[in-house]
């Protein structure tokens, strides 16, 4: 008996072997293992067996029909695994058409630069103010020592509503009644980012409407060092840690002294080239130590306190920094161009 | 201003300086030179000639045989200049020469004669045809007498000069004189200042007051007036040295009188008029406002209407000049002028911007005059005229100047201290430091212990207090001296605004949902600036703010909408083929309650968007989704689930909205914005397609956010759903539908959504049938069947009675 189990082992796992799919693995579970299989018939001659053999015997045949049935079982997974590899193979994409498109949106370049100037100067401890567009004659030039018929109103052409109303022509204002608002009893660390506007003929370099952002720090001790450390602060940041600034003299009303600033031009390294007309250095903004009238104005005492504040076109820094020629670029929105800096 | 370079010598000395060196350290001591322009090109072989004679060319009427002395020998040369003539000095461009046009000279042959050499005209030598003199722009040049036969041409027509362009601001007046640079160098290099010859010889048999009376009734527009006598002058050429300067300085020579006066203008920063005495009209200056309805004729041939705020030069019958602005024609040099009243008188700078003004008339002399003008400059500057009349011009220059005085031409004085200077600046100067600045600045200034006391002279009408002095000493010494530092002491914590944060978060959601962010004008024109109202501007009465003076009528007047001049931005797009848009905005709309705008506008911020198109396109899958309705009002929904806000969509009309499309956004039951589609003829207008547009008024938005939502647990707890469908009445919102569900659910029921809409076929005529998905939780237990479904049978039966509707079996 003995030779006849080993002998159904042996004939079943070469069948295995050969099965070729799962429908003649499935006949061979029957005819080996089945009820009427080979291996319960030969168990059926069990009981002519004497005490002591039966449980060799007994043994032997579970360790056969655990050894076919483990046979079948890999098998069976082998077929599947490659049956399954066939249909996968079948399933072949060309992965090289394009994928289902997301449509991105972005921020204006614009807002990028000056969410960009916001947060470095917030990092600084800046507040951020606004103010209206609309302003008075008041706040828009008396306040910052432009008396009417100050000879430097006509620096700025003005889009006037009424005698009293205009479109501001800077944020500035923004920092008078900033200056108003604290009256004069504590210090002042703001900048004030917006729209103005100006009676300009829209061209590469003018628009009618643009944007700026300035600066104010009114404290006792403030000094011009401290403007242009500040300064150098913000170019270092906005145009690259290798740039080096300069402070030119200038004029402005509200501020005396006066400067513009220079950052050393980023293309040629300060050597001279086109960008910077031969001279090595990009005029970037405007700034100086606040006017003591300006200061008096708006209640600061001029003996106890001193400020400076800057200012500086945002469309110019855009300009600067990624080579935009043309600045109605900014307000003709055309997809081809926003699309170019977007960033959500 | 343009300045001289060979000018500015006379004063200063600038051996030690390009002009290109000379440029950088102007700049960067605080007046722009924008550029420097070289008069000519450096060309060789130029020499000044005598022409000895001059034939006719024998085949050519129109062209001259001349035979020309250059010193060491003669050419033969042949000219077809029409005032070439025997016994001229002439420029000659010898063989071999260049001209600054590129032009090289050789020996020719002209209809069978030989030509060696050329005689120039100005242009030809370089000189910009608009400062040429009159008298020699159709020919050639012709030097004085005395000029040297073989010497360079060069150095006589001063073509070696460099041009420096200063961009002088409001503030620095005096610059706009060669006095005013000239001080400024000296300061600046460090070096003494020459200054020009005043010397006057009088001439005693006459006097000036017997020629002339001054009366001024109008003393605060006119504190000064000279009127000084020159007679028996001699119109001519002024010298040719006088009128290289005034070319240089982009002033085209006239004749000696007025080259001298444009001379002195440029030289002192004075501006002086030269009358022709004997066309003036009487003996008698008066100055006075001008009258309503009196007219007068101006040099330049226009008649001009005058008023009361022009200030008027009259001979005491009828104006003769508008004060500072432009002289009359009547009494102006002329080539017969031999006696001449001169002027030298200060004009108050508001009084001269308002003419100018009015008149458009702006002049070097009305642009000194209203920028302001030295009041210890203006007498010596009609003396420094006389003494060039008397010299160029041959007149014999009458004793004493009439004139009515009531100028202040005092001095101010400031004190400063060096510590307040270093305390201002962040720095620690020496004293000495101030004072050397101060000296070379040519300021007085004397001691009285640590303070400075600074006598600031009258050419400098831009320093009044301790401020300006300051900002001398720094420029003067240099800001490349200045430390880097950042300011000490108070801190604060610098930061955003809970608003200026929501208006970045609503950027960041609407750049996520694939919007791009616009930038549009906030003028735009009368029409549209009132299109698009949201229900909150529209409720009251709104105007739109206009500008008193448009540049022009596309951006009139401020927008209460930010949606006219975006679908202008889809339509320049659109033409460029641009076609699957979806844009946003935030910008501020400017709205005002008056009719006649008196107040500023009430500003306020929204938020915009702008569709068209193709919102989704796969095209080799064939998927394509346009911009509609739904899709709009899901970037609405979006941001206001973004912002943890409730709103609801009511179906509205608007003017320019399509009727059927469109809603009106609510927030706790206030109209705050809408969401639709733009009306087809709307469209059209617009040459735009299609388009969807939103927009919202963020300060309603502002005023009820809540910025830091507070933790709500996650549910521990399964949820229950359920799905109803209802047969209504098609014209029933299926909104309203669910907002009752909700109502009656609460609180049990979380959500309720809509998964399917459907009308047509096999429905009922009329009706439709909306399917409506119930989300069950509660947060602290599992929910019982039971609960459920009562609660789902109380939700039918309520909306059937409402609604007069069933349920979908
Ligand atoms: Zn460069």
């Amino acid at each position: 008996m003995k030779e006849e189990l080993q002998a159904i082992e042996s004939e079943a796992l070469a069948a295995v072997e050969k099965a070729e799919d799962s429908q003649a693995l499935q006949e061979m579970k029957v005819k080996y293992l089945g009820k009427k299989g080979s291996l319960t018939t030969v168990l059926r001659g069990m009981g002519k067996l004497s005490k002591e053999e039966r449980p060799v015997i007994g043994e032997l045949a579970n360790n056969v029909r655990a050894s076919i049935t483990e046979a079948l079982d890999a098998k069976t997974e082998k077929l599947e695994r490659e049956a399954l590899d066939k249909q996968l193979e079948t399933e072949t994409i060309d992965v090289t058409l394009p994928g289902n498109p997301i449509h991105v949106g972005g921020r204006h370049l614009l807002t990028s630069i000056m969410e960009e100037i916001e947060d470095l100067f917030i990092g600084m401890g800046y507040e951020v103010k606004e103010g209206p567009e609309v302003e008075t004659d008041y706040y828009n030039f008396e306040k910052l020592n432009l008396p009417k018929n100050h000879p430097a109103r006509d620096m700025q052409d003005t889009f006037f509503i009424t005698n009293e109303l205009l479109l501001r022509t800077q944020t500035s204002p923004v920092q008078a009644r900033t200056m108003e608002a604290y009256q004069g009893n504590r210090p002042i660390k703001m900048i004030c980012p917006g729209k103005v506007y100006r009676r300009d003929t829209d061209d590469a370099t003018h628009s009618h409407q643009f944007r700026q952002i300035e600066g104010l720090v009114v404290d006792k001790n403030i000094t011009l060092s401290d403007l242009k450390g500040t300064l150098d602060v913000f170019a270092k940041k906005m145009f690259g840690k290798d740039r080096k600034i300069r402070l030119r003299p200038s004029f402005f009303p509200f501020t005396e002294p006066s400067v513009e600033m220079d950052v050393s031009c980023k293309v040629c390294n300060g050597e001279g080239c086109s960008v910077c007309k031969q001279t090595g250095w990009i005029e970037i903004l405007g700034g100086g130590m606040v006017h003591p009238r300006v200061l008096e104005m708006s209640g600061y005492d001029s003996t106890v306190y001193s400020g400076f504040a800057f200012g500086m076109g945002q469309e110019r820094i855009a300009m600067l920094k990624y080579g935009v020629n043309d600045i109605r670029h900014f307000y003709t929105n055309d997809v081809r161009f926003l699309s170019q800096y977007h960033q959500a | 201003m343009l300045v001289s370079y060979n000018w500015l010598r006379n004063y200063v000395n600038l051996d030690k300086v390009t002009p290109e060196e000379l440029a950088e350290k102007i700049t960067r001591s605080g007046i722009e030179v924008e550029g420097i322009e070289y008069l000519a090109p450096k060309s060789e072989n130029i020499v000044v000639g005598y022409v000895k004679s001059c034939e006719k060319h024998p085949d050519a009427d129109k062209l001259n045989l001349c035979q020309v002395d250059v010193g060491e020998e003669s050419l033969q040369i042949i000219c077809g200049a029409p005032n070439v003539g025997a016994g001229q000095k002439v420029a000659v461009a010898k063989p071999g020469a260049k001209l600054p046009n590129g032009m090289k000279i050789k020996k020719v042959k002209l209809r069978g004669v030989e030509s060696n050499g050329m005689i120039c005209s100005l242009q030809e030598l370089g000189l910009d045809e608009k400062y040429i003199p009159a008298d020699v722009a159709e020919g050639i040049f012709v030097f004085p007498e005395d000029a040297e036969v073989g010497v360079p041409v060069q150095e006589l027509l001063n073509l070696d000069d460099a041009i420096l362009d200063l961009d002088v601001l409001a503030n620095r007046p005096d610059a706009l004189s060669m006095l005013g640079v000239a001080y400024e160098v000296a300061a600046i290099l460090d070096q003494p200042i020459e200054l020009p010859d005043e010397n006057l010889t009088i001439d005693e048999s006459i006097e000036a007051k017997d020629y002339i009376d001054v009366k001024i009734d109008s003393i605060e527009n006119n504190p000064y007036y000279g009127a000084f006598i020159i007679r028996d002058v001699e119109i001519k050429p002024a010298p040719l040295w006088m009128r290289n300067y005034l070319m240089a300085s982009g002033i085209r020579p006239i004749n000696n009188v007025v080259d001298i006066t444009n001379f002195v203008l440029l030289e002192y920063g004075q501006p002086l008029h030269a009358f022709d005495y004997d066309q003036f009209g009487s003996k008698q200056v008066v100055i006075r406002q001008g009258k309503e309805n009196e007219t007068m004729v101006t040099l330049d041939d226009q008649e001009r209407q005058l008023n009361e705020n022009n200030l008027v030069i009259t001979n005491g019958k009828e104006p003769v000049a508008l004060a500072g602005v432009m002289g009359g024609a009547d009494s102006e040099v002329t080539d017969e002028t031999t006696n001449l009243l001169l002027e030298a008188a200060y004009f108050n700078s508001a009084c001269v911007r308002h003419t100018v003004k009015q008149t458009g008339l702006r002049s070097e002399s009305s642009t000194r005059f209203e920028k302001g003008v030295d009041p210890n400059r203006v007498k010596r500057a009609g003396i420094r005229a006389c003494s060039l009349l008397q010299k160029y011009a041959n007149g014999k220059v009458a004793g004493g100047v009439v004139e009515v005085d009531q100028l202040d031409k005092s001095e101010k004085s400031v004190t400063v201290t060096t510590a307040k200077i270093n305390q201002r600046l962040g720095m620690e100067l020496d004293e000495k430091d101030v004072t050397s600045v101060l000296s070379r600045l040519q300021f007085e200034f004397s001691k009285n212990g640590e303070e400075i006391i600074v006598q600031v002279p009258t050419r400098r009408l831009d320093i009044s207090i301790f401020e300006d002095i300051l900002e001398e000493v720094i420029r003067i010494y240099g800001y490349d001296h200045l430390p880097y530092t950042i300011p000490q002491g108070w801190v604060q914590a610098g930061g955003l605004t809970d608003i200026q944060l929501l208006q970045r978060e609503i950027k960041n959601y609407l750049s996520s949902a694939g919007l791009m962010e616009t930038l549009t004008y906030s003028l735009t024109n009368e029409k549209d600036a009132t299109r698009f109202l949201t229900p909150d501007i529209e409720e009251k009465p709104a105007y739109s703010v206009g500008l008193a003076m448009p540049m022009s009528e596309e951006h009139s007047h401020l927008r209460l909408s930010l949606i006219p001049e975006m679908l202008r931005v889809l339509q320049h797009n659109v033409a460029r083929t641009q076609t699957d848009l979806a844009y946003y905005e935030i910008g501020k709309v400017f709205v005002s309650r008056e009719e006649e705008i008196t107040n500023q506008p009430i500003e306020n911020l929204h938020v915009a968007g702008a569709l068209t198109g193709l919102w989704h396109n796969h095209p080799w899958q064939q998927e394509k989704k346009p911009v509609d309705f739904y899709v709009a009002k899901g970037i609405v929904e979006g941001l206001f689930a973004h912002l943890e806000l409730d709103v609801t969509f009511v179906q509205t009309k608007m003017e320019d909205m399509h009727p059927g499309r469109c809603a009106e956004i609510r927030l706790n039951g206030k109209g705050i914005g809408y969401v639709g589609q733009v009306h087809p003829l709307t469209a059209k207008d617009f040459d735009v397609k299609e388009t969807y547009v939103f927009e919202i008024d963020l300060e309603s938005v502002f005023a009820v956010h809540q910025p830091a939502p507070s933790f709500t647990d996650i549910p521990r707890y399964p949820s229950v759903t359920r799905d109803i469908a209802f047969i209504l009445d098609n014209d029933i919102p299926a909104g309203n539908v669910q907002a009752v569900i909700k109502e009656i659910g609460t609180p049990l029921v979380k959500e309720v959504s809509i998964f399917d809409v459907y009308q047509g076929e096999h429905m009922e005529e009329g009706k439709k049938s909306v399917a409506y998905r119930l989300l069950y939780q509660d947060p602290s237990r599992t929910l019982k069947d039971d609960e459920v479904d009562a609660s789902y049978q109380e939700i039918i039966e309520k909306v059937n009675n409402q609604f007069g509707s069933y349920v979908r079996s």
